[in-house]
């Protein structure tokens, strides 16, 4: 062989894992904004994640109760080989690394040596970068299934406590990290005081009901919730989750039937709820946003209801069109996980869902099926101008967010 | 088409080995199993992922009996594969085809051994 011949620059990261730098992680997702030339695209990441408990120590300070704080502090001080205090869940059954495959998914131990810098923002800092968004709005993890927790007034002192925790720690550092404060919805009076308290929150840009719960959403006892919520102009997010105990679900021996079906199945459930009792009528002003089920299931539900509706319309009085057209019209949905293996497929489902303007853009990082925005720029079918909408505009429009397009992605 | 040098074959151990190099702002996984050396471009075809830096799996398989009763999973010795770390997508090493679906495959890049010396040529 040629002796001129060049020898090869080894990757500075050979193989990714829990301690790689978020931006390493993704710099593909980068290289690819840089080509696309995300830098005048205003970007709008609706749904990240961040692992509250790592700080559950910090959060359980901003418990009201003097009593409960004081046990929250001894439990979390001195109890030894037990999760967050008070927090319910599923403890071991989070399989979502798929064995260490995705090491993302377990955590991220990368270093941060930034004095004064929370580690949430710094950790959301970097893959706002990487993912080269402008705003993006932060999730819980394992509270994500805090609607199934025995104790409904638990629910509404953990929640609290993580809303202003994340509000005053997180939030108040960067302003394009957003929230969509979590809502005790099992207490509805509760509920209400957290529209109270974070309504004029700037950085509080909507609501959200962590869907896993089995409460029906038109219970009566919402209204006033709903009218809260519609007069803040903000929307209400109905955020997906699984519950493996689920009678049904308990028959899936797999993570990978389980979590296909249970991120669907309780949307499915509050989106029936919700349109054939009339809840877009009775407040027109409301917009909710339906997160992290992906898109398929809303054509199927559309096709669904439309049909049964014709025939039992004595069911639903409350409604003056078809159930699809409140679905496409005061509804809004998050892409991800966004199902792409049949074009004819999805084509039919932007059409069905009017993706135009009702679709937003979400990440879903760092968990395990997260898209990055390319996700929405190489649909094939798609102009520039409907991808702009969807990666952005969209969402700015819902939440009335400033462009910011240039501001933060030149390098 | 360039040939680059990537490493001495000492360099891959022990095995399976993986090395995974920047030419030209491309960028290439190089693999070494028992029976030879194998590259693939870091790129996965599902989303773009850097698919040479996931980690190193045997595929997994499933053993049923005569009854066609399940037996529950094993790794399988011979096939190894590498995963894709953004969503655990698995490509076998050798063919750079996923398990699951013949028409999911990464790209391949030329590789060859001369004295000791690994090549790739893209």
């Amino acid at each position: 062989m040629d002796a001129a011949i060049r020898t090869a620059s080894a990757m500075p990261v050979q193989e990714m894992g829990t301690e790689t730098d978020t931006r390493d992680y993704l710099a593909h997702a980068r290289a690819h904004a840089r080509k696309a030339g995300y830098a005048d695209w205003t970007i709008v990441d609706i749904d990240a994640h961040h692992v509250e408990t790592v700080h559950w120590h910090e959060i359980i300070d901003y418990i009201e109760d003097p009593v409960l704080r004081h046990q929250a502090t001894m439990y979390q001080k001195e109890r030894i080989g037990a999760p967050p205090y008070g927090l319910n869940g599923d403890l071991g059954l989070r399989y979502q690394d798929v064995g260490g495959r995705i090491p993302h998914q377990s955590s991220r131990r990368e270093k941060v040596d930034e004095p004064g810098v929370h580690l949430d923002v710094a950790l959301t800092r970097r893959a706002m970068e990487a993912l080269c968004v402008d705003y993006m709005v932060l999730f819980p993890t394992p509270m994500l299934f805090i609607g199934m927790h025995p104790q409904p007034e638990m629910e509404a002192v953990l929640s609290n406590a993580y809303n202003r925790w994340l509000a005053e720690n997180v939030l108040s550092a960067e302003d394009g990290i957003l929230s969509l404060a979590v809502l005790p919805f099992n207490s509805p009076d509760a509920a209400c005081r957290t529209v109270e308290e974070f309504g004029a929150n700037p950085n509080v840009i909507g609501f959200t009901v962590t869907s896993t719960r089995y409460k029906p959403v038109h219970s009566n006892e919402y209204m006033r919730l709903y009218r809260m919520i519609e007069e803040t102009g903000k929307p209400i997010a109905f955020h997906a989750g699984y519950h493996w105990q689920d009678p049904s679900l308990a028959t899936c021996n797999s993570f990978l039937g389980m979590h296909s079906l249970g991120f669907v199945w309780c949307n499915l459930v509050h989106m029936t709820n919700w349109v054939l009792n009339g809840i877009p009528e009775r407040f027109p002003k409301l917009n909710s946003l339906w997160v992290e089920s992906g898109l398929s299931w809303v054509p199927f539900l559309m096709q669904r209801l439309d049909d049964q509706y014709l025939m039992r319309q004595s069911e639903a009085p409350l409604l003056t069109k078809m159930p699809s057209d409140y679905m496409r019209e005061s509804c809004f949905y998050t892409c991800q996980p966004l199902e792409k293996s049949s074009e004819v497929g999805l084509r039919a489902t932007l059409e069905m869902i009017n993706a135009e303007t009702q679709l937003l853009y979400a990440s879903d990082w760092p968990h395990f099926d997260f898209d990055a925005p390319r996700v929405i720029y190489d649909i094939p079918f798609l102009t520039e101008d409907q991808k702009r909408n969807i990666l952005g505009r969209n969402a700015a429009r819902l939440f009335n967010l400033p462009s910011k397009a240039g501001a933060r992605k030149a390098a | 088409m360039e040939t680059v040098r990537v490493g001495s074959v000492e360099e891959f151990e022990p095995l399976p080995a993986r090395k995974v190099v920047e030419i030209g702002g491309e960028e290439v996984g190089v693999f070494r199993l028992e029976d030879g050396f194998y590259a693939w471009r870091n790129n996965c075809p599902h989303q773009g992922g850097p698919v040479c830096q996931g980690r190193i799996y045997n595929r997994v398989l499933e053993t049923l009996d005569a009854g066609r009763r399940s037996l529950g999973r094993r790794y399988d010795e011979e096939r190894v594969n590498i995963v894709c770390p953004w969503h655990g997508l698995e490509y076998d090493i050798r063919t750079g085809r996923h398990p699951g679906n013949d028409g999911m495959a990464l790209e391949p890049v030329a590789v060859q051994v001369q004295n000791g010396e690994v090549y790739v040529s893209l």
